[in-house]
């Protein structure tokens, strides 16, 4: 066991030999991969963090439920107070149609000829905030729908439409980011597996010579497979260096945003499980290009 | 040790290196393998490293037949070989030490083990003090020693050197030959392919000799 550990840390420090005798390309794979990965992290920053914003943002929805003509203020009050019993509604505010006249025609400016008609033709108005854990879209549809089969109601309103405009552009940009994520993968093992064909050119003559003493494939892939892990490695860790210096800079202004709107919103950064899942990523691919690099070229080196 | 049963050649662009080669060449005996430049010697070499298969034929090398080896056994095979180059194959940007170590680095040979083998190996050929050294500070005679402490460091039952004395002076070369009859006495099968008859002259080993890839004069083979 300590044999086998002491023949990969000699593997690992010959690979990192290899790469730093070619410091040129070394540098240019590991920047492209670090760009290639910070802009996926960076994307799902964003995402994660208006995820973060957009819960907050209750108090924004409510249902408008506008009562049929007849319906006596008394009525109305009972109403309320049945709907303000149900679990998923927080406050029940009545608008009665008095009030609704006066607040129109202060807003509207049209005081005068309002005075005129002979009765108030507004609706009595509830206006329904539901418990912010029942925010959700499905849950506020079923809302809807109980609300607009009761008798006394005219028409029931959600004023959520942002609410649900925001969140449907939220997915979207969640499988952009998957789509974008597949292909810059595959950029990455593209640039991954052209260093280290590079890498095998370099040292063809060596390969031949080992294969020809008795070095197994297995043994010739080992460095190559450590380079590319290293790339990835060092690429992920500047992923993480860049996305730290995003964020560093965008944090004041938008700061300075959320307390005008007075949140205390801070924009939040990457956390160590999800740096540790860049790494891995950044490793794997790297891992993965070098596989299928050596593979293909010590096919094509064949027959020695 | 090496049986060679109606062996044949024919390069993938048609040219037939090796026509209906056979011959037998026992365990612990040594011989040369002479013909003209073209003849077919180095092919016949690799056939017997499996750098090139075979087209035709049988052949039998420590007991394993060549022909049916999978392609996996190839570097286990190839341990038991030791090649020696006619242009050495050292790696520069290595010293001595690691070149001669190579092979037992490849098989997983420990780390005191391999230190041990190699100065045994380079003792052998008379460069111990010379471990540190880049094999480009080396001369052409010195290089070739490296050459061979690597192809027996691993101790393998059959030595093949293909023109091993061919860029050296008649003296260097006599050393280098004396090195691998030494070894046969040491209970080594070596082939020496060389185009050089004095050789044969001075060390009188049996001689298996091709022409146009034919097998035109066997020695070797009893019987
Ligand atoms: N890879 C190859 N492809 C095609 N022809 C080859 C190849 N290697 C050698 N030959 C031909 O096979 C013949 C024997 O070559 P070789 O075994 O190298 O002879 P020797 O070592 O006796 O000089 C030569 O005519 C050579 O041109
Ligand atoms: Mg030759």
């Amino acid at each position: 066991m300590r044999a086998y550990l002491l023949r990969h840390a000699q593997v690992l420090l010959s690979s990192i030999g290899q790469l730093a005798r070619m410091p040129g390309s070394t540098l240019m794979s590991v920047g492209v991969i670090g760009i290639t990965l910070a802009l996926p992290g960076l994307l799902y920053l964003l995402v994660a963090n208006a995820e973060r914003v957009s819960s907050e943002w209750h108090g924004g929805t409510h249902v408008s439920l506008f009562l049929r003509a007849g319906v006596t203020a008394e009525q109305a009050q009972s109403l309320a107070t049945a709907l303000v019993d149900r679990a998923d509604v927080n406050q029940v505010r009545i608008v009665s149609s008095e009030q609704a006249l006066a607040e129109f025609k202060e807003l509207s400016g049209f005081g005068d000829a309002l005075d005129a008609l002979p009765a108030n033709p507004l609706p009595t108005l509830l206006v329904i905030i539901p418990e912010p854990r029942y925010e959700q879209p499905e849950l506020l549809e079923q809302l809807l729908v109980e609300l607009r089969s009761l008798t006394a109601v005219e028409l029931a309103q959600l004023d959520m439409e942002w609410v649900q405009r925001f969140h449907v552009i939220l997915k979207l940009i969640r499988r952009a980011l998957i789509v974008l994520s597949v292909l810059l993968a595959l950029a990455v093992l593209l640039i991954v597996s052209n260093t280290i064909r590079l890498a095998i050119l370099n040292r063809r003559e060596e390969i031949e010579i080992i294969r020809l003493i008795g070095g197994t494939d297995r043994f010739i892939r080992r460095p190559f497979l450590y380079n590319g892990m290293l790339q990835g490695l060092l690429g992920a860790w500047m992923a993480i260096v860049l996305i730290a210096l995003c964020v560093h800079l965008l944090r004041p202004p938008i700061q300075v945003l959320a307390n005008l709107y007075g949140s205390a919103f801070r924009v939040a950064g990457l956390s160590l499980p999800e740096s540790l899942i860049i790494v891995a990523i950044g490793v794997g691919l790297g891992w993965l290009a070098s596989r299928w690099s050596v593979g293909r070229h010590l096919r094509a080196m064949q027959p020695t | 040790m090496i049986r060679f049963s109606q062996v044949s050649k024919r390069y993938p662009n048609g040219h037939e290196a090796l026509r209906r080669i056979s011959f037998t060449l026992e365990r612990q005996h040594m011989a040369f393998l002479v013909g003209h430049s073209g003849a077919g010697k180095s092919t016949l070499l690799k056939l017997i490293t499996l750098v090139e298969r075979s087209t035709h034929g049988q052949i039998v090398v420590n007991s394993r037949n060549l022909v049916k080896l999978p392609h996996r056994q190839i570097p286990y095979f190839r341990r038991e070989v030791g090649v020696i180059f006619q242009d050495h194959k050292l790696l520069h940007d290595r010293t001595v030490f690691d070149n001669v170590a190579l092979p037992l680095v490849v098989s997983g040979v420990g780390h005191r083990e391999t230190g041990r083998r190699v100065r045994a190996a380079l003792d052998k050929v008379g460069l111990l003090g010379k471990e540190r050294l880049y094999p480009i500070t080396l001369s052409g005679g010195e290089q070739q020693r490296v050459g061979i402490a690597r192809a027996v460091v691993n101790r393998p039952p059959l030595l093949l050197a293909d023109e091993p004395t061919g860029n050296l002076d008649a003296q260097l070369s006599d050393e280098i030959m004396d090195l691998f009859h030494q070894f046969n006495q040491y209970g080594v099968t070596v082939i020496i392919a060389t185009h050089e008859r004095r050789h044969i002259q001075r060390l009188n080993k049996p001689v298996l000799e091709l022409k146009d890839g034919r097998l035109v004069h066997d020695g070797a083979s009893i019987g």
